[in-house]
Formats: structure tokens, sequence, C-alpha cells
């Protein structure tokens, strides 16, 4: 069995999304060479589930992200979803399932085109797709533009420079949803705003996906801010699985050495928690180019054995839904 | 002993589109060896504020009142030349982006031993042999052969700590750090914010900790200034603010951050609205539009800064403060010292 395992993985037909074994390389120094991006990953996502990807820069979340829309296509693996696996279609056949999955990125800005009026921007892929009259478009515009929180009759012909960041956001949020898709990947959606207005959005989110009914994948390095949208998390490092679990769960008894130090290392606002030098991952993260052998976290584990070098973990029961790839687990497996 | 002593600061800057008041007359005091934190959202006016203190501005279409005192001495009144002498040894700067305080096409080793060079005539030798020391002491592995690389070989927890090895290397009193870890990831924000700390204390230094992150003041200042618009809102030292929010806009921005000890899926009090502009902000309270507090007269009458009647550290610019009574239980119990 390659990757870090499946035993996570739920009825495959109560999944919207199902993604085994994913592998995302990038050759470079003109193919001599490769990054490995993502390295076997599994997961899947019920419907109206929000399914958190969380780790630090580098870990592969966008690229996971990335790879289950096909842009670009996986290296390896399977992406079904609503039990068609687009790794298996014609480029043609995935171009039509597109609509179904649409993303969001960290740059609100600059993911939207400067020189089209909003209005545009939100009708534009109804448009392509055909997706009813003029008069039906124009209405559901106004309808999506509406609950995002922007007024068609005083903002509907102003251009994305015209407005914040936040509310730039709003609009990418309205130009998914229009399309009523089945599922939105999230990349870092809110990383970029401020904080006041971050909590504007992570609430627009939750009152989309309730009223649209929507599955999401929710993409970010804040654990915070992970642990407040999802409903279930995937902790990742350098391209593999380490965690899966619902958040309330995960957050209060964390399995993987790695959740734990990255949970500790988060600044808690409150003067009476002191952060503890004690606590901190020392080192560095190692080269995606030539991972480490066995577990990947083994470089910067203060558990490490000889074992984690020589073989690597896969993802075994703790606790009902949660799930760890390490062979010395904080809590110990069922199994 | 007071360090810096800034009073009344007011800094803008003339545009095209009118005066910008990123600044607009902010007061404080910070002693030797203790750490300030500046937390406000973009915008509000915190690196400003810092440059304006090292007198780090650009030359033309600025304007600056009020007073900046640093070990007694005036500091407005300097010209550039004169404040060279004190960047680096009275005070220096570690700036967000660590690409964009070294210089990518110098070798590591250069640009620590410059400014040892200049303000203490080292000799090379003998400046590269300190250079080796601080990276040393920053916490970089092998740091006679990191002196070779250039900036793009190292990480970027390793570019910050050679940032923060150039701005340590003449012993400045005072170090602002302006989002010194907002571009990393959190475990490396950690190692970074410990090895301040660490080096702060070794050297009785004093810190001003520029950040938009109210966790990472919570347990690392003394004292905490809150920005909002160019104005320093509320000012405490950190236990007394955190148990006591005055200010609506102090207690908005702490209710709007998620956080890890709220189960998933809490409902999250967004502050509605978004910063009124610099150019013209609103002539009462600039917190007023978006405040859920505020009556008639904040939108006419903008608030002085009022000391606590309970504590002459503790200052807000509010008719209306927070009531202390009307707490979450769990906040009141902080104040109370349980
Ligand atoms: N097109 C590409 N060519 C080569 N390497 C790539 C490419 N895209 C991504 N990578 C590498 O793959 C790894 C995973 O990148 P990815 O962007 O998925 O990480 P991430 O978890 O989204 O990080 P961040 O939090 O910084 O967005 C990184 O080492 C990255 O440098
Ligand atoms: N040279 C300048 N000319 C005109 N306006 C300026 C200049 N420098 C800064 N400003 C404006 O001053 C205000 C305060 O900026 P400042 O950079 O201090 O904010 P900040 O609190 O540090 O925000 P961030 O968290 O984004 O770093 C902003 O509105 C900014 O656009
Ligand atoms: S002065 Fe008024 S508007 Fe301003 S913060 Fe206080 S209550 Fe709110
Ligand atoms: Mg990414
Ligand atoms: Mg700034």
């Amino acid at each position: 069995m390659a990757g870090t395992g499946k035993a996570h993985l739920r009825d495959a037909d109560k999944a919207v999304l199902r993604i085994e074994d994913l592998v995302v390389e990038f050759p470079i120094a003109r193919g001599k060479l490769k990054v490995h991006a993502v390295s076997g990953i599994s997961l899947d996502i019920l419907e109206g589930e929000t399914l958190g990807l969380v780790g630090e820069s580098g870990c592969g979340k966008s690229t996971t992200g990335r790879a289950i829309m096909q842009l670009p296509r996986p290296t390896s693996g399977s992406v079904v979803l609503e039990g068609q696996d687009l790794t298996k279609l014609p480029s043609d056949e995935v171009r039509a399932i597109r609509p179904k999955m649409q993303m969001i990125f960290q740059d609100p800005i600059s993911s939207l085109n400067p020189r089209r009026k909003v209005v545009d921007i939100v009708a534009e892929p109804l448009l392509i797709w055909k997706k009813g009259t003029k008069e039906q478009i124009q209405a559901r515009v106004r309808e999506v533009l509406d609950t995002v929180g922007i007024d068609v009759d005083q903002a509907g012909t102003r251009r994305p420079h015209e407005f914040s960041g936040g509310q730039c956001q709003r609009i990418c949020i309205a130009r998914a949803v229009v399309m009523d898709p089945k599922v939105i990947i999230c990349d870092e959606p809110v990383s970029a705003l401020d904080v006041s207005v971050q909590a504007q959005i992570l609430n627009l989110l939750e009152d989309m996906k309730h009223r649209y009914g929507l599955t999401l994948v929710f993409i970010a390095h804040d654990l915070a801010v992970v642990k407040n949208i999802s409903d279930r998390v995937v902790v990742m490092y350098l391209g593999k699985m380490c965690e899966v679990g619902p958040p309330d769960d995960l957050y209060a008894e964390p399995a993987h050495p790695y959740t734990k130090a990255l949970i500790e290392s988060i600044p808690e606002p409150d003067p009476n928690v002191r952060p503890e030098a004690s606590k901190v991952l020392e080192g560095d993260l190692p080269s995606p180019i030539a991972p480490p052998s066995g577990c990947r976290f083994r470089t910067r584990c203060a558990y490490a054995q000889d074992r984690c070098a020589a073989e690597e973990p896969q993802l075994r029961k703790v606790r009902e839904g949660h799930f760890v790839a390490c062979h010395f687990p904080l809590i110990p497996a069922l199994d | 002993m007071t360090l810096l002593e800034v009073t009344d600061l007011k800094t803008h800057f003339k545009t095209d589109r009118g005066i910008v008041r990123a600044v607009d007359g902010v007061t404080f005091t910070l002693e030797e060896g203790h750490t300030l934190g500046v937390v406000g959202e973009s915008g509000s006016g915190k690196s400003v504020l810092s440059r304006s203190i090292m007198g780090l501005l650009p030359k033309f279409n600025v304007i600056r009142e009020g007073s900046v005192r640093f070990e007694g001495e005036e500091l407005t009144a300097k010209t550039n030349k004169q404040l060279r002498k004190l960047w680096g040894t009275g005070m220096s700067m570690i700036f967000q982006d660590p690409m964009t305080s070294l210089n990518p096409v110098l070798k590591i080793g250069r640009q620590i031993t410059e400014g040892l060079m200049l303000h203490f005539d080292f000799r090379k030798q003998q400046a590269m042999e300190t250079a080796e020391e601080l990276l040393r002491s920053v916490g970089i592995p092998e740091p006679a052969r990191r002196l070779g690389e250039y900036p793009h070989q190292l990480s970027g927890g390793m570019r910050q700590r050679v940032v923060i090895a150039i701005a340590l290397s003449c012993g400045p009193k005072l170090l602002f750090a302006d989002e010194p870890t907002t571009a990393l990831d959190v475990t490396v924000q950690a190692q970074i914010l410990n090895l301040l700390a660490k080096q702060q204390s070794e050297r009785r230094m004093a810190v001003v900790l520029v950040t938009h992150d109210l966790g990472v003041v919570a347990g690392r200042t003394d004292d905490i200034i809150v920005m909002y618009a160019g104005q320093a809102v509320e000012k405490a030292s950190t236990t007394q603010l955190f148990a006591n929010m005055r200010h609506p806009y102090t207690e908005a921005l702490f209710k709007s951050i998620p956080k890890l000890s709220n189960p998933s899926h809490t409902h999250l009090d967004a502050i509605p609205g978004r910063p009124p502009n610099l150019i013209t902000p609103p002539p009462g309270c600039r917190f007023a539009p978006r405040c859920p507090y505020a009556q008639q007269k904040c939108h006419d009458e903008m608030p002085p800064l009022i000391t606590d009647p309970n504590d002459a550290n503790h200052q807000y610019r509010c008719w209306f403060p927070v009531q202390v009574s009307a707490k979450p239980a769990h906040l009141v119990g902080v104040a109370a010292g349980h």
C-alpha cells in the first residue's frame, strides 16, 4: 500500500468527492529532479460537509485543491466527483464538469478582471455556460450579489478597484456560487483580509453553505480559522496527511506530534497563557525534492525512533472519526 | 528609566487626493528594557508611527508635528546625518518581509559587517568574527558557511534571523519589530518570537512589537497600544487591557477573532463596515460609524483620551466606554486576578 492509508475513508456511495492515492510531482532541473508536492493523499467529503485542509507553507494544500480541479491533472491517483473519476475523463468532458466545482482564492482583487463591472463579472460564467435567458441571468446575478451583501443598484456597475479586499472577496464568492456548484474549493480565502473583515467573510461562507447546500474544501494555514469553519480537519505536512478528525476532538487531543506542535505554537489572545520556549518545534521544513524516508516529520519529531525512518506510518483509528499516521501516536491506536 | 517619550505625534502625507492623516496625535512613553505592543488593523498607522519615531520618512510631502524624545534628547529637530549615528546603536528596526530588508545581491556576511565597520571602526576580520558570533546567537547552524551565502539560499525563517542579527549588531537600546513574523509559518513565528524575547532579556533592550495579531502581543508585552485610523484608541498594561477592555473597538476586535478555545462553528462577531479613509475621517469618534454603542455625541465630537478612574495607566478615547460589569464572566474573573 502506497501513501498514508485510507482507513479514514467512509462509504464511497455517500461521498460527494472522494480522492484516493493522490500524487502530484513537478519535474524540475530539466526533469532530472522532482518536487514531491503531494505524495499519496486520500480524502472524502460528504454532502454539505466542510473539510478543512491545514498545514504550513509548502505542505501541498493548494496543489491538492488544484489537483481536485484537474488544474493540472495529478501525476496519479483518482478524483471521483459524484461517482465520476475525473482523472479518467478526456479534457472536454472535464471541462463540462467544471461548473460543478468552483474555486475561491487568497487574493480577491487580482482574481477579478479589473476592466469589468461587478454585474458582468458575476454574470460571465452563466453566459459562457448559457444558463438561461438574459432576464433570468440578470435576476440570478442580482439575487446572489444581494445574498453576499453587495447592492446591485448602488454598486453593480462599479469595477473591482473601487472595492475593498473584503468586498472583492464577496464578489468572488458570488461568482462561485452563481453557477450553483456542488463543491467550492476555498484556497486561503481570508488570509489576505483584516481580522474584522475576516470574520465577516467566514460568517458569509457559513451562510452561503446553508442557503445553497454547498460542500466546501477550506484551505488555510490558520488553525483557529480552520477549526471554526470545518466539520472535519485534515492536517498536512510535506505532502502527506498526519491526522484527520472532527475539529473539537482533534484540537482538544491531537494524536500526531506535529498537530500538537502546531497547536501549541499558536499565540493565544490571553496574557495568562505564557508562551513556552520548550514547546517550540525546532528546525526547518525539509526539502520536498528529497523528502525524509519513512515518516516525513521524523527529522523534527521529539518522539522519533529508528522505525520512523524505516517504515512509513499508515493512518490508524484512535477515536470515532479520528485517525493518525504515526508509529508512536499521542493517543493509542484502537487496532 | 524612561527611554522613549512620544508626545502628540502627528505624521501626515500630502497626496494628490488630499492630506492622509496616517498618525494623528499619539502619545506614550516606554521604559528601558520594556516591551510595548502596537496592535491594529491594516492601515491604522502602525508602521508610519514606528518610522516617524525613527525618522525614516520620505523627504518630501510629509508633515510631522509633536515631540519624540529618546534618552531625553529631542529627535524631531535632528538632521538625517545626526540621526544616522543613532540608527543601529540607539534604535534599529526589523520589517515584516525579510527580503525587503536584505540586499539580494550581497552576501550575508557583508550585510552584517557593514554596520559594525561603520559604527565601531572594526577591521574586516574582526567584523566577520563578530558577525559569525551574531549568527550563532540567533540560532543559525553553521554560521561560518552562511556568511558566504546569499539571502535566497536561506529559508524564510533563517532570513528573518539574519535580519534580527543585523538589527542587533550594534547593540541598540530600542528595537522596532514591525510585524516580524507575519510572513512566516506559526511554528517559525514561535521560534522567532522566542529568539527576540531571549535577545531582549540578555541585552536589556526595549522593544516595540508591531502586529495585527492580538495573540502575538498577549503573552509577550508589558503594555499595549491599540491603534485605529491613526489614533491610539486604548492604552494599558497588557494584563489590564485583556482583563478590562474599555474601548468598543478593542472589544470588537477581540470578539471578531476565531479562538482555538472556542468550539467549532462558534458564530463570530464580525465588525460591520470597514475603517474610514484617513483623508476625510469622521469628525467625531473615528470608530463611530461601526460602533454598536455610538450615540449622537460620538458622531459630532471627537472623544479625548480619558484616564480610567481606577487605573492611571489605562487610557481610552471613547465617550461611552464599555462597562466592566458588562464583560463575559470569564473576563471578569481575569480582572479580579483569579
Ligand atoms: N508549478 C510548480 N512547480 C514546481 N514546484 C511547485 C509548483 N507548484 C507548487 N510547487 C511546490 O510544491 C510544494 C507544495 O506547494 P503548495 O503551493 O501546494 O503548498 P501550500 O501548502 O499551498 O503552501 P502555502 O501555504 O504557501 O500556499 C511546494 O514545495 C511548492 O514549492
Ligand atoms: N508615503 C506615504 N504617502 C501617503 N500615504 C501613506 C504613506 N505611507 C503610508 N501611508 C498611508 O498611511 C496609512 C497608515 O499606513 P501604515 O503603513 O502605517 O499602516 P499599518 O498600520 O502599518 O498597516 P499594515 O498592517 O497594513 O502594515 C495608510 O492609509 C497608508 O496608505
Ligand atoms: S466614542 Fe462612541 S462611537 Fe466611539 S467607540 Fe466610544 S461609544 Fe463607540
Ligand atoms: Mg497555498
Ligand atoms: Mg505596517
